[in-house]
């Protein structure tokens, strides 16, 4: 073992630890990993806690509190390489839909007592903080681009980790696309690629958990999930899911008008 | 007159952020917080509006360790809420998913958060340094766990196969026996776990705990069941709120559950085992006899041998439905549109307890109001329980020991703190 092998760190925001678990869920690489890289500071995973700076910290989750907004740019200031895992981390995730609402009345739908609960109106990515130098998109992320990132990050060089649209892997993949064959909306066609296509391949259409694409052409989507008869509320609520904040889909679904009041 | 507080401002090796305050006050415990600084997500207020049919993907987000539990019970709500007929190879299928994410769920628990407290390790990775054929039997078994829930789930954090109905795509029995000789060989490797997992060295504790979980009148429960207690309490899933209530501490993002009039309660492994013991499988039922559990656990401890043993069972389970499997005639039932008001509970058993969903919903299918209560909420008065017993047994214990011993005991739960915000840093004050 070399003598100074670079140190990780895993750190968690506002998420469901989905991305973090990505990790302990590569069960064949997870041992070698830890032979080439020191698991440092990974509190789902560790008691041991070494003090940073850390050469390479994994970010999951998304800013919801004054604190945590706080505790980024301290990590930011420890760490060489910052990488964001997940939609939380890269556009704010699920509980960006706070975005959108009045968080007075959340607090009060979820709490009896919301004086107790501190937190901020907004969900929002990291890189609206600090800067960040790579982000991994999924909800969850997705194992082989976890491990790409940090072999990419061991030899020095870019990941190798494709912008396209999952229209691109379903057409590898072989699939029937769901859209021509059965009518099914899909947002394949503006959502990046990354989770192997997974939801054409089960019969179903994609929605949209790896954010946008590179330069997706999101109003000729529209048109046509109109035309398979989805009404504009069911549009807005597509593009408003588990990336609402990435901004194209954001503005892709601001672009639906709203047609009945919230009920 | 001393006073003290013992802290620990952050727990690992659980799922999500929590912290631990205990005030001692003249040697007598005079207050256990277990805090859930977890920020808040608000999955109630924003389900609001959704439609029904978004409930099990986005519900399924609260949580990246038991995704599964999230899907189960929010598509038996709305199942519940359509009036909506389940075909019993679907039931199967859902069945199977389940057993996926208790083999991943537990063995995760067991080797990689549990094990190093008994063997004096930080972390799996560490161990394995020192028994590194142990942890490749722990990561093994996950494999397969994650596997069958790749194999029906799609991928097996936040699966995208499952809907209100049934699936998008039903696996051909072709897909499913090929499966199988993972499934055996996973069954061997969890039998080992729980004869390694018995040998352990446990602390000599048994709490008085009031155990709740589901009870079926065929299996043993993870989709299906009546609510039961070991102290009598018996009702469907949609009369849980008539018992149980869940209120807010100023100290915790989570809300805490208790039943009415009687407090604190426990669910998961050691109360499913406790009051479905006649349900084991034979070689689950077998192991258990071998391994000395005739009767309920009440050592917080030896819920990692009762894991093991669920772990068993899943396999078990597991084989016998890819035995029996013929694919249903049709994926998925589509729902009609709900009666204005339509309400609808479900309880299912994730790997650390029980999960309620209630929605209400409106005549265009969109969600007028959800109540969710995870596991970790109807734990966290218990385990807090759990915490000051064993503080006022320790009470002479240095604050670094105590501080560890609290982690301990807290982690026997295998709470889930991102479930529960809707968990945990260790302060200790003492006077």
């Amino acid at each position: 073992m070399p003598p100074a092998r670079p140190r990780l760190a895993v750190v968690k925001f506002a998420s469901c630890d989905g991305c973090q678990l990505t990790l302990l869920d590569c069960e064949d690489e997870l041992l070698p990993l830890a032979q080439a890289i020191d698991i440092a500071n990974f509190h789902e995973a560790s008691s041991a806690e070494i003090e940073g700076p850390y050469d390479l910290t994994l970010v999951e989750g998304s800013i919801t509190t004054p604190d945590d907004a706080r505790r980024i740019r301290e990590i930011r200031a420890q760490s060489k390489t910052l990488v964001t895992i997940g939609a939380c981390a890269t556009a704010g995730g699920i509980q960006a839909l706070r975005n959108f609402g009045s968080i007075d009345e959340f607090r009060r739908l979820v709490y009896a007592r919301p004086e107790y609960i501190e937190t901020l109106a907004t969900s929002t990515a990291i890189r609206d903080h600090v800067p960040v130098d790579f982000e991994l998109r999924g909800c969850p992320i997705n194992k082989a681009q976890l491990i790409e990132v940090i072999l990419a990050f061991l030899a020095d060089r870019a990941p190798n980790v494709p912008t396209e649209s999952v229209c691109v892997e379903c057409k590898r993949r072989g699939n029937v696309c769901v859209v021509v064959a059965r009518g099914t909306p899909c947002l394949g066609p503006v959502t990046q690629t990354g989770c192997g296509a997974i939801c054409p391949s089960f019969d179903r259409g994609c929605y949209g958990c790896f954010g946008p694409m590179d330069t997706p052409n999101a109003p000729s989507l529209i048109d046509r999930l109109a035309r398979l008869g989805m009404p504009p509320s069911a549009v807005q609520r597509v593009f408003r899911t588990f990336n609402a904040a990435a901004p194209a889909f954001r503005a892709a679904a601001d672009s639906v008008a709203s047609p009945e009041p919230p009920p | 007159m001393t006073d003290r507080t013992i802290a620990v401002e952050y727990l690992a090796r659980v799922e999500g952020e929590g912290a631990l305050r205990v005030r001692i006050h003249d040697r007598t415990v005079e207050e256990v917080q277990l805090r859930i600084f977890e920020p808040p997500r608000f999955f109630e207020a924003f389900l609001r509006g959704r439609a029904y049919a978004e409930a099990p993907d986005i519900t399924a987000r609260i949580c990246g360790i038991c995704p599964v539990a999230y899907q189960m019970s929010a598509c038996h709500a709305m199942e519940r809420a359509l009036a909506l007929p389940i075909d019993p190879a679907v039931r199967a299928l859902r069945r199977l998913l389940y057993c996926g994410e208790w083999i991943e769920s537990h063995t995760l628990h067991i080797y990689l958060l549990h094990a190093p407290d008994f063997l004096g390790y930080p972390d799996a990775v560490r161990l394995a340094n020192d028994r590194p054929e142990l942890v490749r039997q722990g990561l093994a078994l996950k494999k397969v766990g994650n596997g069958l829930m790749q194999l029906l789930g799609g991928r097996e954090i936040h699966p995208i196969n499952v809907r209100v109905g049934g699936f998008y795509r039903c696996p051909s029995r072709a897909e499913l026996d090929a499966f199988r000789p993972e499934l055996e060989r996973a069954l061997g490797l969890a039998e080992a776990t729980a004869r390694f997992a018995a040998g352990l060295d446990f602390p000599d504790v048994e709490e008085d705990y009031e155990f709740v979980a589901l009870r079926s009148e065929t299996e043993y429960p993870m989709n299906e069941g009546e609510v039961v207690s070991s102290r009598g309490v018996r009702l469907p899933p949609e009369r849980f709120e008539e018992e149980f209530e869940e209120v807010q501490a100023p100290y915790s993002h989570a809300l805490q559950s208790v039943r009415k009039g009687a407090g604190a309660y426990l669910v998961g492994p050691l109360a499913r085992f406790a009051l479905n013991r006649d349900r084991l499988t034979p070689r689950a039922a077998a192991l258990a006899h071998e391994l000395g559990l005739d009767g309920p656990v009440r050592n917080p401890y030896r819920s990692i041998v009762v894991r093991a043993l669920e772990v068993v069972l899943a396999c078990e389970e597991g084989l016998a439905i890819v035995d029996a499997y013929a694919p249903p005639a049709a994926p998925f039932v589509e729902p009609g549109p709900p009666g204005e008001g339509a309400v609808g509970a479900g309880i299912t058993e994730a790997p650390r307890g029980m999960l309620y969903h209630r929605y209400r919903l409106h005549a265009d299918g969109t969600i007028a109001e959800a109540k969710i209560v995870a596991p970790t909420s109807q734990n966290q008065k218990r385990i807090e329980d759990d915490l000051r017993h064993l503080v006022a047994r320790s009470i002479d214990l240095d604050e670094g020991p105590l501080a560890t011993a609290c982690e301990q005991a807290i982690r026997n739960h295998d709470p889930c703190i991102s479930c529960a915000t809707h968990f945990l840093t260790l302060s200790l004050e003492r006077d």
